[in-house]
């Protein structure tokens, strides 16, 4: 079958569907952004959270037929995302062209032009910066999980408190930072 | 495999009805493991998400009509007022990211019997309304509904439509045992409500028998005690003994095996501890109450 949806603020369509797959299938092997990442496959570990309709959820307990005609945001669409938040202009992509990222940029998102230490010289969102400068980043795996699940939380509620940030990321495994680096990292995003 | 994508309540069940093997998915947290997983491979996938109705809830005198699909955490923010057990309980439900997609209709229709919900709804009080092209609506009372290790009282051509769980008329609580506090699938689970409108205590036990069940006869002591001494009109503590009595009841009201998540005496064990404590917490609670209101009288 055919599924169409917005994916970070620019209409998609993905074919040949199966229907029995998953979001995270089609974002991954349909429109390449493998971004979000396929881990448990059963919604244990929160390596697949991408925003359905701004609602944050894992992408791989989404049948893709669920998915049609509505709207989704992925970590490779986190910085535009943010960028629309704050210059006001809400963060519902509307489909046109000048707003969103296209799915070309978004399939070579790297954090490249710059340093890859540092971010600099590559668009990044606060959260995404943060997470960089805390050294809230191991093997990388759980980080696009995390940076959605975060910023959604920063969205939300711009200053949490601790257990805020606990019960927001919970269902976000990571088995390499201990935690500690992240919590750094959202507390420094919320800080700015 | 087909995808069934009806636009209202009314094509949702004629498409049951047409197709009484296709599997109803809404949040899709346990029908999308077992696809991922390749353990259930059926001819119909029915998406329940396109009906509107199926999200939205309404308080009564009475009770609140829960639709089958409203997500847990809707639950948690918009009825703790109204339902506090079930309220939190979907607090315990996995992480933000399925509260955000799962509900109570999902639940019921898998009945598993480590299903979070399920203590809650057996300890308030509820109907489940179900509903054919065939036959129309009909409710089922909730100590009907579980009829089996993940069985429930549904024909093959009826949906889930919503559920009627009574407001509180007093405090309830909800406990449930882990291994964390996050991302877990109860070892067993426990819910309690007070009734002091009727004089009456009811309970739910999640994960520790083949069905959620009620622990009957640890209700009918417990009534029976707090009738003898008074205790909803003098509002005295209940004493460790009768406590006691209770959580032995409790325990024995379980029917566990021993699984990967614990052993059937362990179930048994903490399901009598989380019992004598969710009974402490809300009789204290309703002195607490109690007292408020005799001190503004």
């Amino acid at each position: 079958m055919r599924v169409s949806l917005t994916v970070n603020g620019r209409p998609q369509e993905a074919d040949d569907v199966w229907e029995g797959e998953s979001l995270l299938y089609v974002l991954r092997e349909r429109l390449g952004l493998p971004g979000s990442k396929n881990a448990c496959e059963q919604g244990e570990c929160g390596s697949c959270t991408v925003r359905l309709d701004g609602v944050p959820v894992c992408a791989c307990l989404v049948a893709a037929g669920q998915a049609e005609g509505r709207d989704v945001v992925t970590v490779e669409g986190l910085a535009d995302h943010a960028r629309q938040r704050a210059e006001g202009g809400g963060t519902r992509g509307t489909g046109g062209s000048e707003t969103g990222t296209p799915l070309r940029d978004a399939q070579r998102w790297k954090a490249e032009g710059g340093d890859s230490r540092t971010g600099e010289g590559t668009e990044l969102s606060p959260i995404q910066q943060a997470f960089l400068e805390a050294g809230a980043v191991q093997c990388g795996f759980c980080t696009p999980g995390l940076l959605v699940m975060a910023d959604e939380l920063l969205e939300r509620n711009p200053n949490p408190a601790d257990a805020d940030i606990r019960e927001a990321l919970c269902g976000n495994l990571c088995r390499c930072t201990g935690y500690e680096k992240i919590m750094d990292a959202v507390r420094l995003a919320a800080s700015r | 495999m087909d995808f069934l994508r009806p636009a209202s309540w009314e094509e949702a069940l004629a498409a049951k009805a047409e197709h009484p093997a296709a599997v109803p998915i809404a949040g899709g947290t346990d029908v999308m493991v077992e696809i991922n997983f390749g353990h259930r491979r059926p001819d119909h996938l029915l998406d329940l998400n396109r009906i509107g109705e199926l999200a939205e809830w309404e308080s009564g005198a009475d009770s609140v009509r829960l639709g089958a699909s409203v997500p847990y955490a809707a639950i948690m923010e918009n009825l703790r007022a109204e339902l506090p057990g079930l309220a939190l309980a979907s607090h315990t439900v996995a992480s933000p990211q399925i509260r955000n997609r799962g509900g109570v209709g999902g639940n019921l229709g898998t009945a598993s019997p480590a299903g979070d919900a399920h203590p809650a709804l057996l300890a308030a009080g509820a109907e489940v309304e179900a509903e054919s092209a065939a036959r129309g609506s009909r409710r089922i009372p909730i100590d009907d509904f579980y009829t089996g290790v993940k069985r429930n009282a549904l024909a093959p051509d009826e949906l889930i439509r919503a559920v009627h769980i009574k407001k509180a008329d007093g405090p309830q609580q909800y406990s449930k045992v882990g291994t964390r506090n996050a991302m877990v699938i109860a070892v067993c689970a426990f819910g309690l409500a007070l009734h002091p409108a009727t004089r009456t205590v009811r309970t739910g036990i999640g994960s520790a028998a083949p069905t959620p069940v009620r622990a009957k006869t640890a209700e009918e002591f417990l009534n029976a005690a707090l009738e003898e001494d008074g205790l909803w009109d003098n509002g005295e503590t209940i004493t460790p003994s009768v406590a006691q009595r209770f959580a032995d009841l409790c325990a024995a009201a379980c029917n566990p095996i021993d699984d990967v998540r614990g052993t059937a005496g362990y179930r048994r064990r903490a399901v009598g501890v989380m019992a004598r404590r969710t009974l402490t917490w809300t009789w204290e609670s309703y002195r607490g109450t109690r007292r408020t209101l005799k001190g503004a009288a």
